[in-house]
């Protein structure tokens, strides 16, 4: 297990490997779809987004509501796909990290090797076991859009599995030719 | 005649929400148990260990397994011999509401699909299917359908002479279109017959069937038992992070179809297969 600390600085982050475990502690954003639109509008106006991109992490979720007593709900990822039309313009922006779960298109894998990018898996459907690493969460913008509001998070020791690593190899693709090869030599 | 108030499919519809978001099927946790033991990395085992944990988490602390708690999908079986006093439609919007608010579950219905895109914030309304069967009864099924695995449905209207080798190799193809994307170990319901709108119904029905159920004619039996074989030796794994374990169950649903037709569905859900029942 690695242990890495926010802001993710490319020195932090270039020699994680594809299947690494991670346990990241420090701040990240929650943005989703309907957040990433509304990114794309105010780059385009030259607009401040409503947090410094500069070595930042974005985690693709949006929560369930906090019961009494709770920090927040259950908080699992979102499929990163549907975030592909968005994520290569953030990246050239300063975005250091993304957080999701599932393939990337060849733009965005493209992108995090031209800008020393890196993507984290969380393990989807965990949202129950994820929220617990959670410490502190405040609406920062977009308060309208309800569960997709942008959300700082404070976590500690949150588990990730490197999906994506800044020189563009992908686990999705290793991992399942790695089992393939266990299996076959067993 | 038998009178069921709306007010008691309401308080229903609000508890079947709330359980079936915490508390996930038997049937389905045993299934990732079993499938922890036929991991051969260390990460696909860690991966279905993290799966049973939340499952545990889930119903020890009652908070929803998934944030995504879905677009409620409610079915009703109503007995021709049940009268609703009221309105069955809003008594069950209303216990959807109110099972959203009251099991702090998450809303996420937008009113217009493309361009307004606003929450509606209680999370309906509800998708209904409604049928009229004998007897004095009202049976309602929810089961909340989150739209990562839902985005990875696929339907297609094949032709007889594709006969069970399309259908096959339409399966893998959904399977493979999807890959690790709508959170493996995936469900896989596979409807076959009846026509366009039907047979996307039939997938949903076979996907909420219990693991060892299986299809009553033994050569659609064998055609499930092949296809869960073939979608394992994949590889996708647990998560899509590579393993055997990538679906934990494959039903079939067959109709009656027209003579120039075989339509097709595939429907996937995730690990997080969540329904409850109850007999009013």
């Amino acid at each position: 297990m690695i242990h890495l600390t926010t802001p993710l600085t490319y020195e932090k982050i270039k020699d994680l490997k594809p299947g690494d475990r991670v346990s990241l502690s420090g701040v990240i954003y929650t943005s989703r779809d309907a957040a990433h639109k509304r990114y794309m509008g105010m780059i385009e106006k030259g607009e401040p987004l409503p947090f410094d991109l500069k070595d930042a992490t974005i985690y693709f979720a949006g929560p369930a509501p906090a019961a009494p007593g709770e920090v927040i709900g259950s908080c699992g990822p979102t499929t990163s796909y549907r975030m592909d039309a968005y994520s290569p313009t953030l990246l050239d922006h300063g975005l250091r990290a993304m957080i999701g779960k599932g393939k990337r298109n060849d733009e965005v894998i493209d992108a995090i090797k031209r800008n020393h990018g890196i993507y984290f898996a969380a393990i989807g459907g965990a949202g129950a076991v994820i929220s617990s690493s959670i410490k502190k969460c405040d609406v920062i913008a977009f308060e309208d859009l309800g569960t997709e509001a942008v959300r700082r998070l404070e976590v500690e020791n949150m588990p990730l599995v490197v999906a994506i690593s800044c020189d563009g190899e992908d686990l999705y693709k290793i991992g399942r030719k790695k089992y393939l090869g266990v299996k076959e030599n067993a | 005649m038998r009178i069921i108030k709306s007010e008691e499919i309401t308080e229903a519809v609000k508890d079947l929400c709330i359980e079936s978001n915490y508390d996930l099927p038997c049937d389905i946790y045993d299934a990732i148990k079993k499938g922890m033991g036929q991991e051969v990395t260390d990460l696909a085992k860690e991966t279905l260990g993290v799966i049973k944990e939340n499952a545990d988490v889930a119903k020890e602390r009652k908070r929803p397994i998934c944030q995504d708690t879905g677009m409620a999908v409610i079915f009703c079986d109503v007995g021709d011999e049940v009268f609703v006093e009221g309105n069955l439609k809003e008594a069950i919007n209303k216990g959807v509401a109110l099972g959203y608010k009251e099991g702090y579950l998450r809303k996420s219905i937008v009113d217009d699909p493309v361009f307004d895109r606003v929450n509606t914030k209680d999370n309906t309304p509800a998708v209904i299917h409604y049928d009229i069967v004998p007897g004095d009864q009202l049976k309602i099924t929810v089961a909340p359908k989150g739209f990562g695995s839902e985005n990875m449905c696929q339907i297609k209207m094949l032709k007889p002479s594709d006969g069970i080798e399309g259908v096959k190799n339409f399966i893998m193809k959904v399977v493979e279109d999807a890959g690790p994307n709508p959170c493996p170990p995936i469900v896989v319901g596979v409807g076959i017959g009846g026509n366009f709108e039907s047979v996307a119904l039939l997938a949903k029905k076979a996907m909420m069937k219990d693991v060892d159920v299986h299809h009553p004619d033994p050569r659609y039996q064998a055609v499930e038992e092949e296809m869960l074989d073939k979608i394992n030796a994949l590889g996708i794994g647990p998560a899509g992070f590579g393993g055997a374990t990538t679906a934990l169950s494959l039903h079939i649903e067959t109709a009656p179809t027209h003579i120039a037709g075989m339509p097709v569905a595939v429907a996937i859900c995730c690990h997080v297969a969540r329904h409850k029942e109850v007999v009013l």
